[in-house]
């Protein structure tokens, strides 16, 4: 909706019978500090799909690999599925799960989610078979039973290719999250493609893409701010 | 009772592939193999130019800085600065500054596939095991032998894996090139009025079908390319899509 009130917000012709910046759809610096509170709650929402989305292909990701890690021959099927739907276009799923799901938040983050898997399920099962066999031994030979060494060993050490999967998974999600909108759930999308009509103004290109840009490498940074916060020992070995 | 509307809705959208309807404006026919065939085409040369053009910059770049040790800082960054800038900012931004046409949709397109296909040859390069190259130096190879006789064959599978995902991911952007101006597979998607409910659904089959067949084509061009040398070192390795998955930490190399 928000795109449709940005266009309403266009200005008269002036007197002198020019066109003002905002009528030939220009990128207008004053025009975008007086409207800049249009973009609040498509960046919000953007931000939520994002965030949710990752959430939640986090969890069904993370929960896939560790029954993996224990029975190995599920690596293969699950790669595969979540390779499927990895390989479908994000757009093209929105539409197919309209007769099922209808419009809206819900849908998107269906799609959404699906694309993250595989980022999240390979990186997760990388990381975990990277741990050298020698720290597991060590482990074990100290005492430690299945549970303690996968929580306390082996997904530690994994973390640099976990926090790396979110990375790939936030940044990609943010950019796929400007579709949303042509599956009714906005985001900043909305006001990039003018709410479906085109891309028409300039303003809201610059506007809308600067912050999509800037989300996601708010969220990579802040990512990896996780990873060395949690991983001491990393910054140790230089 | 949705599954039977859900059901009817897709039936709808693949009659709207086989059969050609009349709009819901009433006067012009929609759909059908005509139709769909021709947006299919536009769709595969927006896709094909793209890619050709981001393989022609990516893939020498890629394979020259590799062999030369140089451009790590360029690598990684092509790499991160390709996942921050969404690709559909990108169009938009094109499409807003530089005016409605196919060339600026294609520029857009290329510059989407270039970060996979370069960091994906230039770690394909960098890892070519260090002894290989020795040994063809110490069998005389110049470097420019070196370079196309062993680092090239043996970072083929990486090389083809960029292309896989290039391919994919140009071929499911391309959708959105209606937004622009441009036709695409994509137009019943976002001309709702002209095509309907089931122009939309049938053309969301026919985008999902396209990627996965060309996912399937390049994941088979990708195992034709890789040397039986390295199949049977490698085993499984082999058939992963590459390093643009992986976490940049991995594509540095000592």
């Amino acid at each position: 909706m928000s795109g449709l009130l940005v266009l309403a917000q266009i200005v008269p012709r002036n007197r002198a019978g020019h066109q003002t910046c905002v009528q030939r759809n220009g990128f207008c610096p004053r025009w975008i500090v007086d409207n800049i509170g249009n973009y609040k709650e498509p960046f919000l929402r953007h931000v939520e799909l994002t965030v949710l989305a990752v959430a939640f292909g986090f969890a069904i990701a993370f929960a896939l690999a560790l029954v993996a890690h224990r029975r190995r021959w599920l690596v293969g099927p699950i790669t595969a599925v979540t390779g499927i739907l990895y390989t479908l276009p994000s757009l093209a799923v929105f539409f197919l799960l309209q007769p099922i799901t209808g419009r809206g938040v819900t849908t998107a983050l269906i799609a959404l989610t699906a694309y993250t898997l595989l980022i999240l399920f390979r990186n997760v099962t990388l990381g975990l078979d990277n741990v050298p066999a020698e720290i597991k031994d060590a482990a074990r030979g100290q005492g430690f039973s299945d549970r303690q060494l996968l929580w306390r060993v082996e997904l530690p050490l994994a973390l640099p290719e976990i926090i790396a999967g979110l990375r790939i998974a936030a940044t990609t999600t943010v950019g796929l999250a400007t579709l949303a909108f042509l599956a009714g759930a906005g985001g900043l999308g909305e006001p990039l493609f003018d709410g479906g009509e085109g891309i028409n103004f300039q303003s809201n290109v610059v506007v809308a893409g600067g912050l999509c840009v800037l989300l996601a490498i708010a969220l990579d940074l802040l990512l990896l701010g996780v990873q060395r916060a949690a991983s001491p020992w990393q910054r140790a070995r230089g | 009772m949705v599954a039977a509307s859900a059901l009817s809705e897709f039936g709808d959208g693949l009659r709207f592939l086989v059969q050609s309807d009349t709009s819901s404006y009433g006067d012009t026919q929609v759909g059908g193999p005509h139709e769909v065939l021709r947006l299919l085409s536009l769709h595969l040369q927006l896709s094909g130019f793209s890619l050709l053009f981001a393989a022609l910059v990516a893939i020498p770049g890629g394979l020259v800085l590799g062999h030369l040790g140089r451009g790590q800082f360029l690598a990684t960054s092509v790499s991160n600065i390709g996942r921050a800038v969404p690709s559909l900012a990108i169009i938009a931004f094109f499409f807003s500054f530089l005016g409605p046409s196919k060339a600026n949709i294609i520029l857009a397109l290329t510059l989407l596939a270039i970060p996979p296909l370069f960091t994906n040859t230039y770690v394909g390069v960098r890892q070519v095991d260090p002894d290989s190259v020795d040994a063809a130096r110490g069998m005389g190879y110049g470097e420019a032998r070196v370079l196309a006789g062993v680092e090239l064959p043996m970072s083929l599978p990486l090389v083809f894996g960029g292309l896989r995902t290039a391919a994919v991911s140009v071929v499911a952007t391309a959708t959105i090139a209606p937004l622009a101006g441009v036709e695409s597979l994509g137009t019943p998607l976002v001309a709702r009025g002209v095509y309907g409910t089931a122009g939309q659904i049938g053309a969301a089959i026919a985008i999902a079908l396209l990627a996965v067949v060309v996912e399937v084509v390049f994941a088979a061009l990708q195992s034709a390319v890789t040397p039986r040398g390295l199949k049977l070192a490698a085993g499984r390795r082999t058939r992963r899509r590459g390093a643009y998955l992986l976490p940049t930490r991995r594509v540095q190399t000592p």
